[in-house]
């Protein structure tokens, strides 16, 4: 090994510490990118694959009942290379050793082959026989939570008849890789199931003989979906379609999507912030070490080794460091990517799912972190190669301050010198005190950032499912009825109070713009269902006209006062003018809302609804879940109480590891920038602090120079942290945002507070370390030593 | 007659200093010789770190000739002036420079790895008296030791000159005899062209020639025929 190579090594073993704390944040970025990247690869490519292979549709289409014919002439469509018939349903379910109702959706297979178009994965046993009226084949997830296998039965209530089935076959559906049960924020495969059953067998329980009800598609590459999706519309208008949709509106893929889309959001944004810091404190080490090593520089040249050589040399050390950064970042990325695509395992449904690890991602890393740390210490290292050898032999000249913050006689009360000098010092070299508190600042952001998240997630529950949608569950009623049958619902036991709720789906138009939605109608004075105004608050539902979601509204670009047409699919595309009366926040959906009344007239309907929504008596629970899975007229059930439970506890699990993980990056970012800066503080002032000891200062006081300096900057960073920590999450909110979800952004003061505590308490924690240095200041070594 | 191995015609060095002129040489002219030992004595400012610099290829002059074995330094660009340094200069400072993370004999590899037929760095060590010392680092030796680590260093490669700075200016007397010794004994066993500069007036005996620097010229110079050795010296 070259002599000068050891000189390398050497340096890296003194400089330990600094070398860690470098490269921990560095890690950081690299795990970052292999851990996202990573994970944004195998979700995306297991998600091509199966969409691929198992022929997941590209549009789809739900209407009341579509003769087969009309179905059959689609494949006759410019573009379309499948297509695909299907009766679905929404199932009560009744699960052994489970009280509660579960909810079910259930979906007809085609006669004597497989569906062309979202054809299922067979896990195990079969699929339902074509004569069948009781074999179903049930999702895996489902099949999982209750333990059943090929040959076990259960029942359930479809369209109002209860069945007993029996399981045929486990399968997955690229349609259900996200299965969300009505009203459920996350998947619970306990209370949410999805099956095949024959066509004849659903033909008969739903009364659709020679019909269906939901079609999908696939499209050829390169064909028009939004011709296609005009052809479909116009067509299917007479049987109550709610028009079709594509991929993007599709409810599993939008999650997938989403998922995908922050993903590759966090590998783009995150890995060059960390970067950045660690190329900056790179570049804070290497220009203290080479002034240090001035002299031994000249030498070297004088020596007869060229500036090549000892740009290479200094060279070699930033690689070094950042293989101890690569090192730790692809180990720490590898591994918490595979944690992160177990974690998918348990919310996606995929038949596969292998966490992907690219050789040129890794690649990627060394080069971009390599990379970024030479560019930081490429002004350093360009200082050491052209510094002329006679000049590197001399002492270099006595830095200039300014006399900011002269003292004058009598101040002394206010400013003391010391704190004179530390000031100084911190205004002497901007750039790097600037470049310090953007460090710390990004250290404080990402302990926001974890907390916000939190933040934001309890407002929207507490938003949509304590003030806006207060009931504990919803029913959805076969047919529109008459609001007497609330009377039946009122009268169940354990029922405090029920309301009447028509939602009806339709489609709004303004302008050149046209949206699928739904409208809400609901009682004037609205107790368990209510609309929130755009402050949050419980709106009256006006007298006239409706209340948009203001989401909604910016999509369809319409204004206060201004009137839209809503098409009601169920009415043969029936179309009407509505007034805007107000917006509304809403978190889940894009549901406008109006009167009872007012939506019944403008459907040219007498007193009519179809859902009603309860409160219940949690002590009563078991009676009325029995007496709700036999009443009659009930097509679906979602009880918000249990969803919420369910939302709350995966929330109370998954936010401690999600907190300390962003908490322990906080931490090492924030000791990465304060002790690297603290350490070359001392380097640099060794001597003047020595000075003041010699002048009969003592340690505590010639400590505090030093901490004016950092606390300053530590201080300053706060604000900006905070702000910095205010733009992630803003960034982070609209990733989430899709027509399905999205979240308010709620960052409370505490937030901003825990924030910075975890900074100081960093911060304190390495000023700790510099006073153990600076008590031990060897006064004659350092004063005897030429700087 | 001995060759004259650098020839130095009318020197002049001027730095700009925080806008300030320096006029560090004025028109200095002298020869060195092949073998010889010649010490450049003169107060601080007189000139002599910066016409050593200049002779070792650390610095160019602003007007003037340097000749070495008639080349022109003068003319050479930065890679020729490192090249120079490679193969011909050892260098020796007042505060010995030495790579405080590199052991003895690590510090003298450091330039026996760039040269084509160098001493081994041991054996150099040894000429200066440091056999037993090699693998201690600077921070465990006097500065007399570093001093002779320096002067292993500069003459590992077998320089044809060895230029010292003030070598025993951080040194009491009777480590800068040792140190001094040194000097001697490797200008006499390689015959290296050795040239010192000095504060002390006392090791101009030691000497085949004395210049005198005052002002950025030679203000005189004379030539000692029986040079005495580094022991019978009195500082």
């Amino acid at each position: 090994m070259a002599v000068l190579d050891r000189k390398v090594l050497r340096d890296v073993r003194r400089m330990w510490a600094q070398v860690l704390a470098i490269g921990l944040v560095m890690a950081c970025g690299v795990m970052t990118l292999i851990m996202a990247q990573g994970a944004y690869r195998s979700l995306r490519e297991t998600q091509e694959v199966y969409y691929d292979q198992y022929r997941f549709g590209h549009l789809f289409v739900n209407a009341k009942r579509i003769p087969k014919s009309v179905v059959r002439s689609f494949h006759s469509l410019e573009g379309v290379q499948a297509v695909e018939g299907r009766i679905d349903a929404p199932a009560i379910l009744e699960m052994e050793g489970m009280q509660e109702p579960g909810a079910g959706y259930v979906m007809s297979l085609p006669v004597g082959k497989l569906p062309d178009v979202n054809r299922p994965y067979l896990r195990e046993g079969r699929l339902p026989q074509a004569s069948s009226t009781r074999e179903v084949a049930i999702e895996e997830r489902f099949a999982k939570a209750h333990d059943l296998r090929a040959g076990d039965s259960f029942s359930a209530i479809i369209h109002g008849n209860r069945v007993h089935l029996r399981v045929s076959g486990i399968m997955l559906s690229p349609e259900f890789i996200y299965a969300l049960g009505p009203g459920d924020l996350i998947p619970d495969s306990k209370r949410f199931g999805v099956f095949y059953m024959s066509q004849k067998a659903l033909e008969a329980l739903m009364d659709m003989e020679g019909a269906y009800n939901s079609v999908s598609l696939r499209l050829l590459r390169g064909a028009c979906e939004a011709c296609v999706k005009r052809q479909i519309d116009q067509a299917l208008l007479p049987y109550g379609s709610t028009g079709a949709y594509g991929r993007k509106d599709q409810v599993s893929n939008s999650f997938i999507d989403a998922e995908l889309k922050q993903l590759e959001s966090m590998s783009r944004v995150m890995p060059p912030v960390f970067l950045l810091v660690s190329a900056f404190l790179v570049n804070m080490i290497l220009t203290r070490l080479i002034a240090l090593e001035r002299e031994q520089i000249g030498l070297l040249k004088a020596c007869g080794y060229s500036s090549w050589q000892v740009a290479f040399h200094y060279s070699k050390l930033v690689i070094l460091i950042s293989f101890v950064g690569l090192s730790i970042g692809m180990f720490a990325g590898a591994q918490i990517g595979k944690g992160l695509t177990h974690l998918y395992s348990q919310f996606f449904s995929f038949p596969f799912l292998v966490f992907k690890q690219s050789v040129d991602l890794y690649l990627i890393g060394i080069v971009v972190s390599a990379g970024s740390a030479l560019l930081g210490a490429a002004k350093a290292i360009y200082g050491a190669a052209s510094l002329p050898p006679a000049v590197a032999m001399r002492p270099p000249a006595p830095e200039k301050f300014r006399s900011v913050m002269a003292l004058k006689q009598g101040d002394g009360k206010f400013l003391s010198q010391l704190t004179v000098m530390g000031l100084r010092h911190f205004i002497h070299s901007p750039l790097r005190s600037l470049m310090t508190m953007f460090g710390i600042a990004f250290a404080g952001a990402m302990a926001v950032m974890a907390l916000f998240f939190v933040d934001s997630i309890n407002a929207m529950i507490d938003l949509s499912m304590t003030r806006a949608e207060r009931s504990d569950a919803q029913v959805q009623l076969i047919d529109d009825m008459r609001p007497s049958v609330l009377d039946e619902i009122q009268r169940l036991p354990g029922v405090f109070m029920a309301e009447p709720v028509r939602q009806e789906a339709v489609i709004f138009h303004h302008g050149a713009v046209s949206k699928r939605g739904s409208i809400l109608g609901r009682l004037t004075h609205s107790n368990l269902s209510r609309t929130l105004d755009e402050n949050n608050n419980p709106a009256p539902l006006p007298e006239h006209g409706i209340l948009l979601p203001q989401r909604l509204a910016e999509q369809l670009n319409v204004g206060l006062g201004q009137t839209l047409r809503v098409e009601f699919p169920s009415l043969a595309g029936l179309q009407k003018s509505v007034r805007v009366a107000g917006f509304s926040s809403s978190y889940l959906g894009l549901a406008a809302a109006m009167r009872l009344e007012r939506l019944n007239r403008l459907m040219g309907q007498g007193p009519r609804i179809n859902a009603a929504a309860f409160d219940m008596d949690e002590s009563q629970a078991p009676q009325l879940y029995e007496a709700i899975k036999s009443t009659p007229g009930l097509l679906s059930i979602s009880m918000q109480v249990l969803s919420k439970k369910m939302f709350r506890k995966h929330m109370d699990q998954n936010t401690v590891t999600m907190v300390s993980v962003y908490f322990i990056i906080a931490v090492i970012v924030a000791f990465g920038v304060v002790y690297n800066s603290i350490r070359i503080q001392l380097s640099e002032r060794g001597r003047e602090l020595a000075s003041l000891r010699v002048l009969g200062f003592t340690s505590g006081e010639v400590f505090k120079v030093m901490l004016v300096e950092m606390g300053a900057i530590v201080v300053l960073a706060q604000p900006l942290s905070w702000f910095v920590g205010y733009g992630f999450s803003v960034v982070m909110i609209n990733g989430f945002a899709n027509d399905m979800y999205a979240m308010p952004l709620v960052i409370h003061n505490k937030t901003y507070a825990i924030a910075s505590i975890v900074v100081f308490v960093s911060a304190l924690f390495c000023a700790g370390l510099a006073w153990l240095r600076v008590s031990k200041l060897d006064l004659i070594s350092v004063l005897k030593s030429r700087e | 007659m001995v060759q004259a191995l650098f020839e130095i015609e009318d020197l002049s060095k001027t730095y700009i200093s925080n806008s300030v002129e320096v006029h560090a040489l004025r028109g200095a002219c002298l020869k060195l010789y092949a073998g010889e030992m010649t010490v450049l004595l003169g107060p601080s400012g007189s000139g002599k770190s910066t016409f050593l610099n200049i002779l070792g290829g650390l610095d160019t002059p602003t007007s003037g000739i340097v000749r070495y074995q008639g080349d022109e330094l003068n003319r050479y660009s930065e890679r020729k002036l490192t090249l120079y340094r490679r193969k011909s200069v050892g260098f020796v400072f007042q505060f010995y420079n030495l790579i405080p993370s590199l052991n003895a004999w690590e510090n003298v590899a450091l330039t026996t790895e760039l040269s084509d037929n160098p001493l081994d760095p041991a054996e150099a060590l040894e000429i200066v008296g440091l056999g037993r010392r090699q693998k201690h680092f600077p921070a465990e030796m006097s500065g007399g030791e570093q001093q002779r680590v320096a002067i292993a260093r500069a003459i590992a490669k077998r320089p044809e000159v060895l230029l010292c700075d003030e070598p025993t200016g951080a040194l009491d007397s009777k480590t800068g005899i040792l140190v001094l010794e040194a000097l001697q004994r490797t200008n006499k066993e390689l015959g290296t062209t050795t040239a010192v500069i000095t504060h002390n007036a006392s090791i101009q005996q030691l000497a085949n020639r004395v210049f005198t620097f005052k002002d950025g010229r030679i203000d005189s110079s004379h030539v000692n025929s029986t040079p005495k050795q580094a022991h019978e010296v009195d500082w």
